[in-house]
Protein backbone atom coordinates (compact mmCIF):
# COMPACT_ATOMS: atom_id res chain seq x y z
CA UNK A 1 0.00 0.00 0.00
CA UNK A 2 2.99 2.16 0.69
CA UNK A 3 4.76 1.74 -2.36
CA UNK A 4 1.59 2.73 -4.03
CA UNK A 5 1.10 6.16 -2.11
CA UNK A 6 4.80 6.68 -2.75
CA UNK A 7 4.08 5.99 -6.36
CA UNK A 8 1.24 8.55 -6.28
CA UNK A 9 3.33 11.17 -4.98
CA UNK A 10 6.04 10.88 -6.88
CA UNK A 11 3.69 10.85 -10.07
CA UNK A 12 2.11 14.13 -8.68
CA UNK A 13 5.71 15.73 -8.81
CA UNK A 14 6.37 15.03 -11.81
CA UNK A 15 3.57 16.23 -13.30
CA UNK A 16 3.42 19.42 -11.58
CA UNK A 17 7.12 19.75 -12.07
CA UNK A 18 7.00 19.96 -15.07
CA UNK A 19 9.41 16.89 -15.79
CA UNK A 20 11.76 17.51 -18.91
CA UNK A 21 11.46 13.71 -19.65
CA UNK A 22 7.67 13.15 -19.33
CA UNK A 23 6.79 15.92 -21.10
CA UNK A 24 9.32 14.33 -23.74
CA UNK A 25 7.04 11.56 -24.02
CA UNK A 26 3.88 13.25 -24.33
CA UNK A 27 4.88 15.55 -26.72
CA UNK A 28 6.09 12.16 -29.01
CA UNK A 29 2.91 10.35 -27.91
CA UNK A 30 0.43 13.70 -29.07
CA UNK A 31 2.15 13.71 -32.06
CA UNK A 32 2.45 10.27 -33.55
CA UNK A 33 -1.49 9.64 -32.12
CA UNK A 34 -2.03 12.91 -33.15
CA UNK A 35 -0.59 12.72 -37.00
CA UNK A 36 -2.09 9.17 -36.88
CA UNK A 37 -5.32 10.26 -36.44
CA UNK A 38 -5.50 13.22 -39.19
CA UNK A 39 -4.37 10.91 -41.96
CA UNK A 40 -6.98 8.56 -41.07
CA UNK A 41 -9.49 10.98 -40.98
CA UNK A 42 -8.25 11.74 -44.29
CA UNK A 43 -8.82 8.46 -46.02
CA UNK A 44 -11.69 7.66 -43.70
CA UNK A 45 -14.37 10.06 -44.00
CA UNK A 46 -14.45 10.20 -47.54
CA UNK A 47 -14.24 6.62 -47.65
CA UNK A 48 -16.77 5.87 -45.01
CA UNK A 49 -19.44 8.40 -46.54
CA UNK A 50 -18.42 6.69 -49.89
CA UNK A 51 -19.59 3.15 -48.41
CA UNK A 52 -22.31 4.83 -47.01
CA UNK A 53 -24.31 6.71 -50.21
CA UNK A 54 -22.98 4.40 -52.95
CA UNK A 55 -24.37 1.37 -54.40
CA UNK A 56 -21.73 -1.46 -56.12
CA UNK A 57 -20.88 -5.29 -56.44
CA UNK A 58 -19.04 -5.76 -53.02
CA UNK A 59 -20.09 -3.12 -50.90
CA UNK A 60 -21.37 -5.70 -48.17
CA UNK A 61 -18.11 -7.27 -48.52
CA UNK A 62 -16.05 -4.47 -47.64
CA UNK A 63 -18.08 -3.18 -44.77
CA UNK A 64 -17.61 -6.45 -43.23
CA UNK A 65 -14.33 -6.06 -43.52
CA UNK A 66 -13.99 -3.15 -42.48
CA UNK A 67 -16.29 -3.94 -39.20
CA UNK A 68 -14.18 -7.01 -38.63
CA UNK A 69 -10.75 -4.53 -38.81
CA UNK A 70 -11.96 -2.89 -36.18
CA UNK A 71 -11.36 -5.52 -33.76
CA UNK A 72 -7.35 -6.08 -35.02
CA UNK A 73 -4.85 -7.04 -32.44
CA UNK A 74 -1.87 -4.40 -32.32
CA UNK A 75 0.21 -6.40 -31.93
CA UNK A 76 -0.76 -8.09 -34.91
CA UNK A 77 -0.84 -4.76 -36.89
CA UNK A 78 2.25 -4.11 -35.05
CA UNK A 79 3.60 -7.28 -36.25
CA UNK A 80 2.74 -6.95 -39.80
CA UNK A 81 4.50 -3.31 -40.34
CA UNK A 82 7.79 -4.65 -38.82
CA UNK A 83 7.48 -7.34 -41.32
CA UNK A 84 6.73 -4.91 -44.34
CA UNK A 85 9.35 -1.95 -42.88
CA UNK A 86 12.14 -3.73 -41.79
CA UNK A 87 15.34 -4.13 -43.66
CA UNK A 88 14.45 -7.56 -45.75
CA UNK A 89 10.96 -6.71 -46.18
CA UNK A 90 9.60 -5.06 -49.21
CA UNK A 91 9.62 -1.64 -47.65
CA UNK A 92 13.01 -1.90 -46.10
CA UNK A 93 14.37 0.68 -48.39
CA UNK A 94 12.44 3.41 -46.72
CA UNK A 95 14.81 3.07 -43.62
CA UNK A 96 11.41 3.76 -41.42
CA UNK A 97 11.70 0.97 -38.58
CA UNK A 98 12.29 2.18 -35.10
CA UNK A 99 10.78 5.72 -35.98
CA UNK A 100 8.11 7.74 -35.11
CA UNK A 101 7.10 6.97 -39.10
CA UNK A 102 6.78 3.25 -38.39
CA UNK A 103 4.29 4.26 -35.24
CA UNK A 104 2.09 6.32 -37.24
CA UNK A 105 1.75 3.69 -40.00
CA UNK A 106 0.81 1.25 -37.46
CA UNK A 107 -1.56 3.45 -35.93
CA UNK A 108 -3.26 4.23 -38.92
CA UNK A 109 -3.81 0.94 -39.70
CA UNK A 110 -5.66 0.35 -36.41
CA UNK A 111 -7.56 3.48 -36.37
CA UNK A 112 -8.63 3.72 -40.07
CA UNK A 113 -11.08 1.05 -39.79
CA UNK A 114 -13.26 2.24 -36.80
CA UNK A 115 -13.31 5.82 -39.02
CA UNK A 116 -14.64 4.37 -42.16
CA UNK A 117 -17.28 1.80 -40.23
CA UNK A 118 -18.09 4.36 -37.58
CA UNK A 119 -18.91 7.18 -40.19
CA UNK A 120 -20.04 4.43 -42.91
CA UNK A 121 -22.91 3.65 -40.11
CA UNK A 122 -23.36 7.54 -39.58
CA UNK A 123 -23.87 9.00 -42.92
CA UNK A 124 -25.84 6.06 -43.68
CA UNK A 125 -28.49 6.91 -41.34
CA UNK A 126 -28.53 10.59 -42.09
CA UNK A 127 -28.24 9.95 -45.82
CA UNK A 128 -31.27 7.85 -45.61
CA UNK A 129 -33.23 10.57 -43.60
CA UNK A 130 -32.78 12.83 -46.04
CA UNK A 131 -33.00 10.69 -48.64
CA UNK A 132 -36.74 11.87 -50.34
CA UNK A 133 -36.20 15.88 -49.13
CA UNK A 134 -32.77 15.95 -51.24
CA UNK A 135 -34.11 13.84 -54.13
CA UNK A 136 -37.28 16.16 -54.49
CA UNK A 137 -35.08 19.12 -54.28
CA UNK A 138 -32.59 17.57 -56.83
CA UNK A 139 -29.70 18.25 -54.45
CA UNK A 140 -26.25 17.78 -56.66
CA UNK A 141 -24.01 14.70 -55.14
CA UNK A 142 -21.71 16.78 -54.05
CA UNK A 143 -24.14 19.47 -51.96
CA UNK A 144 -25.54 15.99 -50.57
CA UNK A 145 -22.68 15.12 -49.22
CA UNK A 146 -21.45 18.21 -47.73
CA UNK A 147 -24.28 18.43 -45.98
CA UNK A 148 -24.20 14.88 -44.69
CA UNK A 149 -21.15 15.70 -43.27
CA UNK A 150 -22.13 18.65 -41.60
CA UNK A 151 -25.08 17.64 -40.29
CA UNK A 152 -23.58 14.66 -39.16
CA UNK A 153 -20.75 16.62 -37.63
CA UNK A 154 -21.43 16.03 -34.04
CA UNK A 155 -21.29 11.96 -34.19
CA UNK A 156 -18.70 12.42 -36.81
CA UNK A 157 -16.36 14.19 -33.76
CA UNK A 158 -17.14 11.09 -31.66
CA UNK A 159 -15.97 8.67 -34.55
CA UNK A 160 -12.68 10.93 -34.24
CA UNK A 161 -12.42 11.33 -30.61
CA UNK A 162 -12.39 7.46 -30.55
CA UNK A 163 -9.87 6.86 -33.17
CA UNK A 164 -7.44 8.95 -31.00
CA UNK A 165 -8.66 7.25 -27.60
CA UNK A 166 -7.90 4.51 -29.75
CA UNK A 167 -4.13 5.65 -31.01
CA UNK A 168 -3.13 7.38 -27.69
CA UNK A 169 -3.98 4.60 -25.51
CA UNK A 170 -1.90 1.74 -27.84
CA UNK A 171 0.83 0.10 -27.10
CA UNK A 172 1.44 -3.46 -28.80
CA UNK A 173 1.92 -1.85 -32.38
CA UNK A 174 4.00 0.88 -31.48
CA UNK A 175 6.27 -0.94 -29.10
CA UNK A 176 7.37 -3.37 -31.84
CA UNK A 177 7.39 -1.07 -34.59
CA UNK A 178 9.07 1.83 -32.45
CA UNK A 179 11.27 -0.12 -30.34
CA UNK A 180 10.58 2.27 -27.29
CA UNK A 181 13.94 4.06 -28.09
CA UNK A 182 14.43 6.47 -25.37
CA UNK A 183 14.35 10.28 -26.86
CA UNK A 184 13.76 8.76 -30.15
CA UNK A 185 10.30 6.74 -30.40
CA UNK A 186 9.58 6.02 -26.54
CA UNK A 187 6.02 7.06 -26.21
CA UNK A 188 3.53 7.09 -22.93
CA UNK A 189 2.28 3.74 -23.17
CA UNK A 190 5.57 2.08 -24.24
CA UNK A 191 7.07 3.47 -21.37
CA UNK A 192 4.60 3.06 -18.93
CA UNK A 193 5.13 -0.84 -20.10
CA UNK A 194 8.83 -0.61 -19.64
CA UNK A 195 8.70 1.19 -16.36
CA UNK A 196 6.35 -1.13 -14.66
CA UNK A 197 8.49 -4.11 -15.82
CA UNK A 198 11.36 -2.21 -14.25
CA UNK A 199 9.59 -1.28 -10.90
CA UNK A 200 10.16 1.64 -11.30
CA UNK A 201 6.16 2.61 -10.94
CA UNK A 202 6.61 6.50 -9.88
CA UNK A 203 7.16 7.39 -13.64
CA UNK A 204 4.97 4.51 -15.00
CA UNK A 205 1.98 6.39 -13.19
CA UNK A 206 2.48 9.72 -13.88
CA UNK A 207 2.00 9.02 -17.56
CA UNK A 208 -0.95 6.94 -16.22
CA UNK A 209 -2.54 9.39 -14.53
CA UNK A 210 -1.84 12.00 -17.49
CA UNK A 211 -3.11 9.43 -20.21
CA UNK A 212 -6.49 9.06 -17.73
CA UNK A 213 -6.49 13.05 -17.97
CA UNK A 214 -6.20 13.20 -21.45
CA UNK A 215 -9.12 10.42 -21.94
CA UNK A 216 -11.15 11.82 -19.09
CA UNK A 217 -10.76 15.59 -20.85
CA UNK A 218 -11.53 14.62 -24.60
CA UNK A 219 -14.58 12.72 -23.20
CA UNK A 220 -15.79 15.41 -21.15
CA UNK A 221 -15.79 18.00 -23.91
CA UNK A 222 -17.18 15.13 -25.95
CA UNK A 223 -20.25 14.72 -23.83
CA UNK A 224 -20.24 18.41 -23.44
CA UNK A 225 -20.75 18.79 -26.79
CA UNK A 226 -23.16 15.90 -27.11
CA UNK A 227 -25.60 17.44 -24.60
CA UNK A 228 -25.59 20.33 -26.44
CA UNK A 229 -26.34 18.88 -29.40
CA UNK A 230 -28.86 16.69 -28.36
CA UNK A 231 -30.94 20.10 -26.54
CA UNK A 232 -30.87 21.39 -29.69
CA UNK A 233 -31.61 18.15 -31.73
CA UNK A 234 -28.63 18.45 -33.63
CA UNK A 235 -27.83 14.42 -33.33
CA UNK B 1 -49.71 41.81 -50.24
CA UNK B 2 -48.07 39.80 -52.41
CA UNK B 3 -47.61 40.57 -56.17
CA UNK B 4 -48.75 38.15 -59.10
CA UNK B 5 -45.84 37.09 -60.86
CA UNK B 6 -47.38 34.83 -63.25
CA UNK B 7 -44.87 35.19 -66.16
CA UNK B 8 -42.08 33.54 -64.53
CA UNK B 9 -43.57 30.45 -63.91
CA UNK B 10 -42.27 27.86 -66.11
CA UNK B 11 -45.27 26.54 -67.66
CA UNK B 12 -45.70 22.47 -66.63
CA UNK B 13 -49.06 21.81 -67.18
CA UNK B 14 -51.53 20.12 -68.41
CA UNK B 15 -49.97 17.39 -66.20
CA UNK B 16 -50.87 13.94 -68.24
CA UNK B 17 -50.61 10.92 -66.14
CA UNK B 18 -51.59 8.38 -68.90
CA UNK B 19 -52.04 4.12 -67.73
CA UNK B 20 -49.74 4.80 -64.47
CA UNK B 21 -48.54 1.55 -62.68
CA UNK B 22 -46.47 2.01 -59.56
CA UNK B 23 -45.14 -0.77 -57.68
CA UNK B 24 -43.42 -0.90 -54.04
CA UNK B 25 -41.60 -4.57 -53.65
CA UNK B 26 -44.28 -6.78 -54.71
CA UNK B 27 -47.45 -4.61 -54.05
CA UNK B 28 -49.02 -2.84 -56.89
CA UNK B 29 -49.59 0.78 -55.49
CA UNK B 30 -50.60 2.61 -58.48
CA UNK B 31 -52.75 0.37 -61.03
CA UNK B 32 -52.98 2.02 -64.87
CA UNK B 33 -53.92 5.68 -63.25
CA UNK B 34 -54.65 8.24 -65.58
CA UNK B 35 -55.66 11.78 -65.49
CA UNK B 36 -54.79 15.11 -66.51
CA UNK B 37 -54.31 17.99 -64.04
CA UNK B 38 -55.53 21.06 -65.59
CA UNK B 39 -53.18 24.48 -65.61
CA UNK B 40 -53.15 26.87 -62.65
CA UNK B 41 -55.59 24.25 -60.35
CA UNK B 42 -56.01 22.96 -57.17
CA UNK B 43 -56.34 19.30 -57.35
CA UNK B 44 -57.15 17.66 -54.51
CA UNK B 45 -56.45 13.80 -54.34
CA UNK B 46 -58.92 12.29 -51.78
CA UNK B 47 -59.33 8.84 -50.88
CA UNK B 48 -59.05 6.47 -47.87
CA UNK B 49 -55.10 5.21 -46.11
CA UNK B 50 -53.55 3.37 -48.63
CA UNK B 51 -55.18 4.08 -51.41
CA UNK B 52 -51.97 5.30 -53.04
CA UNK B 53 -52.19 9.29 -52.95
CA UNK B 54 -49.21 9.80 -51.34
CA UNK B 55 -47.36 7.65 -53.96
CA UNK B 56 -49.07 9.32 -56.59
CA UNK B 57 -47.78 12.54 -55.74
CA UNK B 58 -43.97 11.22 -54.73
CA UNK B 59 -44.43 9.68 -58.75
CA UNK B 60 -45.25 13.31 -60.14
CA UNK B 61 -42.12 14.64 -58.21
CA UNK B 62 -40.14 12.08 -59.88
CA UNK B 63 -39.23 10.02 -56.31
CA UNK B 64 -40.38 6.43 -57.46
CA UNK B 65 -39.83 4.39 -60.07
CA UNK B 66 -42.77 3.59 -62.81
CA UNK B 67 -43.50 0.31 -63.68
CA UNK B 68 -45.61 1.13 -66.96
CA UNK B 69 -47.20 4.21 -68.52
CA UNK B 70 -45.92 7.86 -67.94
CA UNK B 71 -46.65 11.08 -67.05
CA UNK B 72 -46.09 14.61 -69.16
CA UNK B 73 -45.55 18.08 -67.78
CA UNK B 74 -47.03 20.12 -70.58
CA UNK B 75 -46.05 17.62 -73.23
CA UNK B 76 -42.50 16.83 -72.03
CA UNK B 77 -41.23 13.90 -69.80
CA UNK B 78 -40.08 14.78 -66.78
CA UNK B 79 -36.27 15.62 -66.32
CA UNK B 80 -34.17 18.19 -63.89
CA UNK B 81 -35.40 21.03 -65.14
CA UNK B 82 -38.66 20.09 -64.51
CA UNK B 83 -38.32 18.70 -61.44
CA UNK B 84 -36.32 22.40 -60.21
CA UNK B 85 -39.75 23.97 -60.45
CA UNK B 86 -41.30 21.39 -58.62
CA UNK B 87 -41.80 21.44 -54.72
CA UNK B 88 -43.09 18.79 -52.24
CA UNK B 89 -44.40 18.88 -49.09
CA UNK B 90 -43.99 15.84 -47.16
CA UNK B 91 -46.59 14.40 -44.51
CA UNK B 92 -43.93 14.53 -42.71
CA UNK B 93 -41.09 17.48 -42.69
CA UNK B 94 -37.42 16.83 -42.80
CA UNK B 95 -35.93 19.06 -41.55
CA UNK B 96 -32.14 19.77 -41.25
CA UNK B 97 -30.10 19.47 -38.53
CA UNK B 98 -29.78 22.90 -38.14
CA UNK B 99 -31.49 26.02 -37.68
CA UNK B 100 -34.66 27.59 -39.22
CA UNK B 101 -32.32 29.93 -41.13
CA UNK B 102 -29.67 27.41 -42.52
CA UNK B 103 -32.12 25.09 -43.55
CA UNK B 104 -33.96 27.74 -45.60
CA UNK B 105 -30.10 28.96 -47.00
CA UNK B 106 -29.64 25.49 -48.03
CA UNK B 107 -32.35 25.83 -50.37
CA UNK B 108 -31.01 28.76 -51.03
CA UNK B 109 -27.17 26.92 -51.94
CA UNK B 110 -29.13 23.76 -54.10
CA UNK B 111 -30.68 26.18 -56.04
CA UNK B 112 -27.81 28.73 -56.40
CA UNK B 113 -30.16 31.49 -55.98
CA UNK B 114 -29.59 34.19 -53.65
CA UNK B 115 -32.06 35.36 -51.42
CA UNK B 116 -31.35 37.14 -48.04
CA UNK B 117 -34.58 39.00 -48.21
CA UNK B 118 -36.79 36.39 -49.99
CA UNK B 119 -35.89 34.14 -47.38
CA UNK B 120 -36.93 36.70 -44.73
CA UNK B 121 -40.02 37.84 -46.45
CA UNK B 122 -41.05 33.92 -46.84
CA UNK B 123 -40.28 33.12 -43.09
CA UNK B 124 -42.34 36.55 -42.12
CA UNK B 125 -45.35 35.28 -44.63
CA UNK B 126 -45.25 31.46 -42.84
CA UNK B 127 -45.58 32.81 -39.50
CA UNK B 128 -42.17 32.20 -38.42
CA UNK B 129 -40.43 35.69 -38.22
CA UNK B 130 -37.59 35.92 -36.04
CA UNK B 131 -37.14 32.31 -35.75
CA UNK B 132 -34.20 32.27 -37.43
CA UNK B 133 -31.69 30.78 -34.72
CA UNK B 134 -34.04 28.13 -33.29
CA UNK B 135 -32.70 24.83 -34.12
CA UNK B 136 -35.79 23.63 -36.75
CA UNK B 137 -36.27 19.80 -35.00
CA UNK B 138 -37.39 21.95 -32.17
CA UNK B 139 -39.96 23.64 -33.45
CA UNK B 140 -43.75 22.41 -32.73
CA UNK B 141 -45.38 19.92 -35.63
CA UNK B 142 -47.58 23.13 -37.25
CA UNK B 143 -44.11 25.32 -37.36
CA UNK B 144 -42.41 22.65 -38.72
CA UNK B 145 -44.92 22.13 -41.48
CA UNK B 146 -44.79 25.97 -42.48
CA UNK B 147 -40.68 25.56 -42.40
CA UNK B 148 -40.97 22.80 -45.03
CA UNK B 149 -44.15 25.01 -46.89
CA UNK B 150 -41.45 27.89 -46.45
CA UNK B 151 -38.44 26.05 -48.17
CA UNK B 152 -40.93 24.99 -50.66
CA UNK B 153 -42.30 28.48 -51.68
CA UNK B 154 -38.37 29.50 -52.01
CA UNK B 155 -38.69 27.66 -55.10
CA UNK B 156 -41.16 29.39 -56.47
CA UNK B 157 -42.54 26.11 -57.99
CA UNK B 158 -44.69 26.10 -60.88
CA UNK B 159 -46.17 22.86 -59.56
CA UNK B 160 -46.42 22.80 -55.65
CA UNK B 161 -47.21 19.07 -54.66
CA UNK B 162 -48.42 18.91 -50.54
CA UNK B 163 -49.40 15.45 -48.89
CA UNK B 164 -51.16 15.65 -46.13
CA UNK B 165 -50.10 19.08 -45.53
CA UNK B 166 -52.02 20.26 -42.50
CA UNK B 167 -52.49 16.61 -40.86
CA UNK B 168 -52.98 17.21 -37.13
CA UNK B 169 -51.61 20.64 -37.20
CA UNK B 170 -53.21 23.32 -35.48
CA UNK B 171 -55.83 25.73 -36.25
CA UNK B 172 -53.35 28.69 -37.04
CA UNK B 173 -51.26 26.52 -38.81
CA UNK B 174 -54.55 24.78 -40.71
CA UNK B 175 -55.63 28.46 -41.67
CA UNK B 176 -52.42 29.84 -42.47
CA UNK B 177 -51.16 27.04 -44.72
CA UNK B 178 -54.44 26.66 -46.58
CA UNK B 179 -53.83 30.82 -47.33
CA UNK B 180 -50.89 30.32 -48.56
CA UNK B 181 -51.93 27.78 -50.97
CA UNK B 182 -54.32 29.98 -52.18
CA UNK B 183 -52.16 32.43 -52.67
CA UNK B 184 -49.88 30.35 -54.48
CA UNK B 185 -52.40 29.45 -57.12
CA UNK B 186 -53.64 33.42 -57.26
CA UNK B 187 -49.95 33.54 -58.16
CA UNK B 188 -50.34 31.11 -61.14
CA UNK B 189 -48.81 27.82 -59.22
CA UNK B 190 -50.98 24.37 -60.36
CA UNK B 191 -51.34 22.91 -56.47
CA UNK B 192 -52.09 19.05 -56.00
CA UNK B 193 -52.74 18.13 -52.24
CA UNK B 194 -54.05 15.09 -50.67
CA UNK B 195 -55.91 15.03 -47.59
CA UNK B 196 -58.20 13.26 -45.76
CA UNK B 197 -60.17 16.69 -44.36
CA UNK B 198 -63.39 16.84 -46.14
CA UNK B 199 -63.72 20.38 -45.27
CA UNK B 200 -60.33 21.47 -46.29
CA UNK B 201 -61.31 19.56 -50.10
CA UNK B 202 -64.30 21.54 -50.13
CA UNK B 203 -62.83 24.95 -49.25
CA UNK B 204 -59.53 24.34 -51.42
CA UNK B 205 -60.29 22.48 -54.23
CA UNK B 206 -61.06 23.20 -57.85
CA UNK B 207 -60.68 19.29 -58.83
CA UNK B 208 -60.92 16.49 -57.14
CA UNK B 209 -59.54 12.92 -58.18
CA UNK B 210 -60.95 10.46 -55.66
CA UNK B 211 -58.48 7.04 -55.25
CA UNK B 212 -59.59 3.75 -54.28
CA UNK B 213 -57.09 0.73 -53.93
CA UNK B 214 -54.65 1.97 -56.02
CA UNK B 215 -57.00 2.98 -58.72
CA UNK B 216 -58.54 6.63 -59.61
CA UNK B 217 -62.20 6.25 -59.53
CA UNK B 218 -63.53 9.83 -60.20
CA UNK B 219 -61.61 12.44 -61.56
CA UNK B 220 -63.91 15.67 -61.56
CA UNK B 221 -64.46 19.21 -60.82
CA UNK B 222 -64.96 19.89 -57.05
CA UNK B 223 -69.07 20.84 -56.84
CA UNK B 224 -69.47 18.23 -59.39
CA UNK B 225 -67.77 15.96 -56.73
CA UNK B 226 -69.54 16.99 -53.70
CA UNK B 227 -73.01 17.27 -54.79
CA UNK B 228 -73.64 14.30 -56.59
CA UNK B 229 -70.05 11.64 -56.80
CA UNK B 230 -70.63 8.99 -59.54
CA UNK B 231 -68.94 5.98 -57.90
CA UNK B 232 -71.19 4.22 -54.88
CA UNK B 233 -67.43 4.47 -53.20
CA UNK B 234 -67.25 8.27 -53.22
CA UNK B 235 -70.82 8.38 -51.92
CA UNK B 236 -69.44 6.39 -49.51
CA UNK B 237 -66.08 8.06 -48.41
CA UNK B 238 -67.60 11.60 -48.38
CA UNK B 239 -70.23 10.02 -45.76
CA UNK B 240 -67.41 8.91 -43.66
CA UNK B 241 -67.73 5.19 -43.81
CA UNK B 242 -65.26 2.27 -44.18
CA UNK B 243 -64.82 1.46 -47.31
CA UNK B 244 -63.65 -2.18 -48.34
Amino acid sequence: MNILLEAFAKSFELVFTLNEDLFEILLLSLKVSGISLLLSCLIGLPLGTFLAIKSFWGKDAFLVLFNTMMGLPPVVVGLIVYLLVSRSGPFGWLGILYTPTAMIIAQMILITPIIVSLTSQIIEEISQEYKSLFASLVVPSHKAIIAYLFDARYSILTVVLAGFGRAISEVGAVIIVGGNIDHLTRVMTTTIALETSKGNLSLALALGIILLSIALTTNFILIRLKIRAKRRMYV
Amino acid sequence: MYKSNKKNLMKLTPIEVIDLSVSLGKDLILDKVSCSIKNNSITVVIGPNGAGKSIFLQTINGLTNIDNGKITFNKIYNNDEIRNKQAMVFQTPTLLRRNVKSNMDFVSNVKNKNGKLIIKNILKRVGLEGYDNKPARLLSGGEKQRLSLARALFIEPSVLLLDEPTANLDPFSLKLIEEIILEESKKGATIILTTHDMAQAKRLASDIIFFNKGKILEQTDANVFFRNPLTKEAKKYINGEILL
